[in-house]
């Protein structure tokens, strides 16, 4: 070690000077989007793990918290073989990119991506897809075989995400159009909410679906799980602007003001349609205002994100409570529902709220460019198609290899957590 | 022998019991059961999905007395679990052919 950094310090200094003095990071920026990379990194394994688990029934809870937690691991170990050249290396034809970072190939300790080493960089946007993967298990939990998640998710990451990533942040075409997508709207939340949405329908409903009481686990999870994933948003959001600078505190502030209005327009719309004001629609009004406040984070001033939350609460409650029983599919913990919709929204709002007096790389409808609302429209729906193909193919591939998506009969009757893992959640006695 | 089987309100467990010390009732089994009656159950409801739960917590106290005490053992239970509203339970009495202290060999009301 002691030997390279020597040698090292003896190249710089055949370096010129002014040279270093431009090329070196920025100390600020790469030590915020190192914390930042480390809360995205907790919404996946505690924040999501414990939503999904307290939401799935107390025979599956650890299932839920295995699949998501077997993404994590499974994504971040693509990321760095080749989901990350895939994603960002150089562009092919904007759809997806080339192999030139294979293995990270080429990158170095001096490598820079802007004012951040390219190392930090590339950890940030790996914690994206590890996240939008997990987020799809919302939609398949207390049915799918482990085995086939397994399969589902390395296939999914690669031949999904990544191009997704990259038409948005890569270079791609959608980048290129002008699409206004702050912390992934479509990349993240439409994707992952549309193959949620695609993966169900081809796992068919839950035994007893609609004739039985499916009782969460346990909501308190849930709530602590909201709670974290809040927490870890302020990275997601926050940290997408890749520098410590206004952008990233305005980020910061619309997150914060969209979640809360989320969880209060949630709550309210359910107390007045049912009498009760539930925890569970709290945290999930939270989450909805997350959602809708992602692509539009960094470009819209506080009043936009004021709508932005509202309305996000209640397509969030519109959606689950009402539009999924007259559709009639079975979206488990509601990730097209929450993530799916909630998304959309969120990429529509950006097109009428985008402000350049926060972000110049933004004007919205509201602001004097029309325009941009229909290049949000055109990127909502080549982002959803992409995602409902690719994955019905995906998984059909994986049925294949894995001989069915589904557990058997006996196995979902029995719950996952034993069938599948061999343990059960709680000891109580 | 009569058996005096009473279904109250978990809450009303312990009144009931100092109750029936109170006129010297030595002992008691209890039960954690679920039901319902009159009171039906009440519903949940998760992200609109609906669900009743039919049966409520209740617990089931179970004593054995002398045909002498049966009624003021009835009458205390009624006293102690009461509280006006729907679900306070119900108090059945059966008849009791032979009972056995288990350690003795006692048998009949010296078994109680």
């Amino acid at each position: 070690m002691r030997l390279k950094s020597l040698l090292w310090t003896a190249l710089m200094m055949m370096l010129p000077a002014t040279a270093m003095a431009a090329e070196g990071p920025d100390t600020g920026d790469t030590a915020w989007i190192i914390v930042s990379t480390a809360l995205v990194m907790m919404m996946t394994p505690a924040g999501l793990a414990l939503f999904y688990g307290g939401l799935s029934r107390y025979k599956n809870l650890l299932n839920t918290i295995a699949m998501t937690l077997v993404a994590y691991c499974l994504a971040s170990v693509i990321w760095v073989l080749w989901g990350y050249t895939l994603a960002f290396g150089t562009s092919m034809g904007g759809f997806v990119g080339g192999f030139d970072h294979l293995f990270l190939n080429g990158i170095t300790v001096s490598s820079l991506s802007g004012t951040i080493p390219t190392y930090v960089f590339l950890l940030f946007q790996m914690t994206f897809a590890c996240i939008t993967v997990a987020l799809v298990l919302g939609s398949v939990v207390d049915r799918m075989k482990f085995s086939a998640w397994i399969v589902f998710t390395l296939l999914w990451v690669t031949f999904i995400y990544c191009p997704v990533a990259h038409w948005a942040w890569g270079g791609g075409w959608m980048g290129e159009m002008g699409a206004l997508d702050f912390a992934g709207g479509t990349v993240v939340h439409i994707n992952a909410g549309v193959a949620g949405l695609v993966l169900s329908m081809l796992l068919g409903k839950r035994l007893g679906y609609g004739k039985e009481a499916m009782f969460p686990s346990s909501i308190t999870l849930t709530a602590l799980g909201a709670a974290l994933l809040w927490f870890g948003w302020f990275g997601f959001n926050a940290g997408s602007q890749l520098a410590a600078d206004g952008v990233a505190a305005s980020a910061f502030l619309v997150t914060n003001t969209s979640a809360a209005l989320g969880a209060l327009a949630w709550m309210t719309a359910e107390w007045m349609a049912t009498g009760k004001p539930t925890v569970l629609g709290m945290a999930s009004g939270v989450v909805a205002g997350l959602v809708a406040i992602t692509p539009a984070a960094g470009f819209v001033s506080m009043p936009g994100s004021l709508v932005i939350g509202v309305m996000a609460g209640l397509i969030g409650y519109f959606s689950v409570a009402k539009l999924k029983n007259m559709l009639g599919y079975d979206d488990s913990l509601d990730a097209f529902g929450v993530h799916g919709l909630c998304g959309i929204w969120g990429a529509l709002a950006t097109g009428l709220f985008a402000s350049p007096a926060v972000n110049e790389g933004g004007m919205g409808l509201f602001y004097g460019n029309p325009g941009q609302l229909w290049i949000q429209v055109v990127s909502i729906l080549g982002t959803a198609a992409f995602s409902a193909i690719g994955t019905l193919v995906v998984a059909m591939v994986t049925k294949m290899v894995t001989g069915g998506l589904r557990v058997t009969q006996e196995e979902e009757i029995e719950g996952l957590d034993n069938s599948q893992h061999g343990e059960r959640a709680f000891e109580i006695q | 022998m009569k058996k005096i089987e009473a279904i109250v309100k978990p809450f009303k467990l312990d009144d009931v019991k100092e109750a029936l010390n109170d006129i010297g009732i030595q002992g008691m089994t209890i039960t954690e059961v679920k039901g319902y009656g009159r009171q039906k159950g009440h519903k949940e409801i998760y992200r609109g999905a609906e669900y009743v739960v039919d049966f409520i917590p209740k617990v089931k106290i179970e004593v054995v007395v002398g045909d002498d005490q049966a009624d003021a053992v009835v009458a205390k239970i009624r006293e102690a679990a009461n509280t006006g509203k729907l679900g306070d339970g119900k108090i059945f009495v059966v008849g009791i052919e032979e009972a056995v202290r288990v350690r003795t060999g006692e048998t009949g009301s010296d078994a109680l």
